[in-house]
């Protein structure tokens, strides 16, 4: 029986890895906190991803809540934050950005998250001149 | 003596394959393929430090005032309502059709492209949270007031130029936005009790 030719199998794989590496984007970090973000039916695609910094905002995950409780808190990059440290942040993450002026800041907050803490980021975040803001939600069908 | 070339022997390259195998698993595990959606919007100005807490004075019937409370309820100006309601009672208030007393008062105002309009631009819709209100309500609200703008805008941009708003030209947008501005300000939450 002949063997079938693999020669070409490689270039085949490459050609799925690089779509791969166009169509998706990095995953920055591993979140700590759980969420579902809300639904809407106005909503914009984030287009340029290089302007765009995230906060979280929910529950700890089941494997941290035995440490730190179940109640809502604010993820910045790999770790926990309290609401003034979003300055520093949000500072942080301006100076890594070309055009710093179109930065936008999306809030990825959990549906059930108390409106204090967002009320407590958003005042943050203007005293931080980041005022282009993105609530992030999904598609309502 | 005229000696036959050697022939170089070629790379095994067998093992290619499972090399880029194992990139793209890399690459599928450590990427993620969906796509940001979600509401934009832009934040008012930080205050001035040495500014005073000057108090504009805003009609009465230029203001809608939405306020929502710990327990999720939706009031507008004095009705408790649902947020399904929220979108027409935007879009009247914002349209004013009728040139109602108890609605935004109309300005004479000369927009390019659209010429002698009289608009609503001094309203202001006014969303007032509480510190428990869920989020899940606010962005509702904030929803359905974008909305409530989109569909006052798309009826104006398919009366005046035939197509909807998201297919004007950039000139085009601007006479629209002219017309209607989108004024959703935000009040410092207060406690209004629920908790």
């Amino acid at each position: 029986m002949p063997e079938m030719n693999t020669s070409s199998l490689p270039d085949l794989i490459f050609t799925i890895l690089f779509f791969f590496m166009m169509v998706t984007t990095m995953r920055e970090v591993t979140l700590k906190v759980k969420f579902t973000v809300p639904q809407g039916t106005e909503l914009e695609k984030l287009e340029k991803k290089s302007v765009v910094s995230f906060i979280y905002v929910g529950p700890p995950t089941d494997q941290l809540r035995a440490q730190m409780g179940s109640s809502t808190r604010i993820q910045l990059n790999d770790r926990y934050a309290e609401p003034r440290e979003v300055m520093d942040f949000v500072a942080a993450e301006r100076k890594g950005m070309k055009n710093q002026a179109e930065q936008i800041i999306s809030i990825k907050a959990d549906k059930n998250t108390q409106m204090g803490i967002i009320t407590d980021i958003k005042e943050v975040l203007r005293k931080s001149w980041a005022l282009r803001i993105n609530y992030s939600a999904t598609h309502r069908q | 003596m005229a000696r036959k070339k050697k022939k170089v022997p070629g790379l095994n390259q067998s093992s290619t394959a499972d090399i880029s195998f194992i990139l793209l698993i890399f690459f599928l595990i450590t990427t993620s393929m969906d796509t940001d959606m979600g509401l934009s919007r832009r934040l008012p100005q930080p205050p001035d430090k040495d500014q005073e807490d000057t108090q504009i004075d805003v009609k009465e019937r230029n203001v809608l005032n939405v306020r929502l409370n710990a327990a999720g309820q939706l009031m507008c100006n004095h009705d408790i309502i649902d947020v399904r309601e929220l979108r027409d009672r935007a879009k009247e208030f914002i349209k004013n059709e009728n040139n109602s007393p108890t609605l935004p008062e109309k300005h004479e105002k000369v927009i390019d492209l659209l010429g002698r309009c009289y608009v609503t631009d001094k309203h202001v819709i006014s969303v007032q949270t509480d510190r428990g209100t869920p989020y899940t309500i606010y962005f509702q609200v904030q929803n359905e007031l974008v909305a409530a703008y989109n569909e006052v805008r798309d009826e104006l941009s398919k009366e005046k130029f035939g197509r909807m708003y998201e297919r004007l030209t950039d000139e085009q947008k601007v006479a629209i936005r002219a017309y209607y501005p989108q004024k959703i300000s935000e009040a410092e939450p207060k406690n209004y009790g629920g908790n």
